[in-house]
């Protein structure tokens, strides 16, 4: 009786220490998943894009070779924040995801921004332009990688003001993402000296911007502030050439444009608009190697947008963290803090940090529209007009809501 | 003031695809009894083939205007003859599914090869330029959709209420053995109603094309709207929905000018009122 109960003791004992050893050695599984706009508005500037680009920078990461597997799953949110935290709720619970990708859609990125704080998971936000992310509502487990709008706000709104575009009118996107950025925008505008004389809110995806752009038209403001994105800011340029907006004196300023919008817009259409961006495809040889290789995987070839870049790199560097901590955690936290402690240095965005808020920090550019003439071929769309410094681009922790921000 | 009469026009302009589509609608429901829920997507592959044409076969706006909605009106034709013929006498609903589930292939096989953002489509160096005419910019090319959108309109209403053909086409939906009898070719005639109801569809896709970017999802985003249009207007009547489309356009345009955030709901709530005080709609005949 007595061996037979210092042979079990013995046995429960191996087995504790083999199953602490299991626990020890550490996972060297990661789960990813890309969370867009697969079918909307914005599916060309995120969309089935981004999840090649994460696909692309596991290939790149040469983690697979030192043994790791790394997955990868992507899906369709809708742009509909519950169905966003549905899918972010399952993957986290059932299919055992570590990481989000992209998560584009400034509200789907506030309501996905709870759920992963919740489970400790972790969101590397590329697509979503809310500041707030990294400001009232941050949490220790988001970074904000690619831009916000705090920075398209600083960038091309300041230099509009600085132009001589002192009155602005704005048509702004209804929801968390449109109201951010008028918000931040009219700040900028105000403390350059500027005026805000009016804003009219329209109901996201509107075909008709045209009742719009008369409300514009009527208020005699210098700039017409699009605070909107993807298809509805195509529409809204297309359908400001048409009504003579721009002949009649007002200038148009595109708070937030892609470089698929202007692919889709056409140059004839498009020409002399500024615009800011943190990532353009033809910046040095680096960017080009790297969009020739992802164009080439598009279906319709195109080059890759700011928020897919954003993708590439946000990932590149989550899967540094947890190669450096030596195996995966799978505790968001702990990971996110190894991603804030180790500069940042990619291909594509070049050397950064990431701020205790969560804010990737890099340098943000203001590009024109090149006119027809000025194009040498597909995809050669912008010049670089102005270059803001990685420490001036975003909103300085000083001035941070979060807090995280507070040492 | 004049931002009202500036918006009273603008809705004028909205309502004239509305009109068209809802009058296509109106077409084929009436004849053929189909809720034709891939209105949509055919109105974008109107839209579509007018790029092609232009693109790859160097045929501009004019000529588009013409043989896109010949084109997708064969495909409709084909549709018919394929899937919807086997569907006469049953309830409604299968109609209602089945075409929605083709506007889903339709839409998935464009926004596959074509993305979401579109393709830009110039507006033809005719109608480039505008009118000022003192309260707004009126921009030729959407005069000119108003005006040809009424034309059309009207060609249509008095093709189907007033001609020989159109007598036939009502009599054959009443009773088709009788029409049979005469000698009438009644299957025939179903699908070449169905066809001008596409090629209505596919002709405002052309009339559109310059006006918004050419896109996989432009007719998934309008659709639902055009319905809530045959609704209001009462389904199946021709006129009707030519009054209602106009007329919704402009109310619509109010609404934008005094409450941009509800602009994409007015509809709605108008036809929840228009049924719950005459649920046939505003001209339907009690069924």
């Amino acid at each position: 009786m007595k061996t037979k109960l210092i042979a079990s003791f013995l046995l429960g004992t191996a087995l504790a220490v083999t199953t602490a050893g299991v626990a020890f050695a550490q996972d060297k599984t990661i789960k990813i998943g890309v969370l867009t706009d697969n079918s909307g508005l914005y599916a060309d500037l995120g969309g089935p894009g981004s999840t090649v680009a994460a696909q692309m920078a596991i290939e790149d990461s040469g983690l697979a070779a030192k043994g790791w597997k790394l997955d990868l799953i992507s899906a369709d949110h809708q742009n509909k924040p519950d169905v966003a935290t549905a899918i972010a709720r399952q993957w986290i619970d059932v299919e055992k995801v570590d990481v989000f990708m992209d998560v584009l859609n400034s509200g789907v990125a506030l309501a996905v921004n709870n759920v992963v704080k919740e489970k400790n998971s972790v969101m590397i936000n590329s697509g979503a332009a809310t500041s707030d992310l990294t400001n009232a509502q941050c949490t220790p487990n988001t970074v904000h990688w690619t831009y916000d709008t705090y920075m398209l706000a600083h960038s091309t709104g300041q230099a509009l003001v600085k132009a001589g575009g002192d009155t602005w009118f704005f048509i702004t996107a209804d929801y968390a993402f449109g109201h951010a950025l008028e918000r931040d925008t009219a700040a900028v505008v105000t403390a350059s000296g500027g005026k805000v004389l009016g804003d009219v809110k329209v109901p996201l995806n509107n075909a008709d911007f045209s009742s719009f752009l008369l409300q514009a038209q009527a208020s005699k403001a210098k700039i017409i502030g699009m605070a909107n994105a993807g298809g509805d800011t195509s529409n809204t340029i297309k359908q400001a050439a048409e009504f003579g907006i721009v002949k009649g004196g007002q200038k148009l300023a595109g708070l937030l444009l892609f470089l698929t919008d202007v692919h889709s817009l056409g140059l004839n259409v498009a020409q002399g608009l500024n615009l800011s961006s943190t990532f353009y495809w033809d910046e040095n040889d680096q960017t080009r190697a790297f969009s020739k290789r992802f164009a080439e995987r598009m279906k319709n070839k195109a080059m890759p947008t700011m928020v897919q870049a954003g993708v590439y790199s946000g990932l590149l560097h989550y899967i540094k963290a947890v190669e450096a901590l030596g195996g995966n955690p799978h505790d968001g936290a702990k990971v996110v803090a190894k991603m804030k402690e180790m500069p940042t240095d990619d291909p594509l965005f070049g050397k950064g940090s990431i701020e205790p808020n969560g804010r990737a920090l890099h340098p943000a550019y203001l590009f024109e529209v090149k006119k027809p003439s000025e194009s040498k071929g597909p995809w050669d769309y912008y010049k670089l007009i102005g270059t803001t410094p990685a420490d001036k681009a975003f909103r300085p922790l000083s001035e941070s809501a979060c807090p995280l921000a507070k040492k | 003031m004049q931002a009202l009469f500036a918006q009273l026009l603008v809705g004028l302009i909205n309502g004239s695809f509305y009109a068209l589509l809802s009058l296509g609608l109106a077409v084929i429901f009436g004849m053929l009894n189909i809720i034709n829920f891939a209105h949509g997507a055919l109105y974008m592959m109107g839209a579509f083939v007018a790029y092609f044409l232009l693109n790859l076969g160097g045929i501009n706006y004019w000529w588009a205007l013409l043989f896109a909605p010949i084109i997708v009106g064969i495909f409709g034709m084909i549709l018919e003859r394929t899937m919807l013929q086997w569907l006469t006498g049953l309830d409604h609903l299968y109609g209602l599914l089945l075409t929605f589930g083709i506007a889903l292939i339709v839409q998935g096989v464009f926004q596959n090869y074509f993305g979401s953002s579109g393709m830009p489509y110039a507006i033809p160096d005719q109608l480039k330029g505008g009118m000022n005419l003192g309260f707004m910019f009126l921009p030729i090319y959407r005069a000119w959709v108003v005006i040809f959108s009424l034309v059309v309109c009207i060609a249509t209403w008095f093709l189907i209420e007033k001609t020989r053909l159109g007598a036939y086409l009502r009599a054959a939906t009443e009773n088709p053995t009788l029409v049979r009898a005469f000698g009438i070719n009644v299957p025939r005639m179903i699908t070449l109603t169905y066809g001008l109801g596409v090629g209505l569809a596919a002709l405002a896709g052309v009339l559109s094309a310059p006006i918004n970017q050419v896109r996989p999802l432009m007719g998934a985003d309008l659709i639902i709207v055009v319905f809530a249009v045959v609704v209001i207007g009462g389904m199946g009547s021709i006129m009707g929905s030519i009054i209602t489309g106009f007329a919704l356009g402009v109310i619509e345009g109010l609404t934008k000018y005094f409450y941009p955030e509800a602009s994409n709901t007015v509809v709605f709530v108008l036809m929840v009122l228009v049924l719950l005080v005459k649920p046939t709609g505003l001209t339907g005949r009690a069924a």
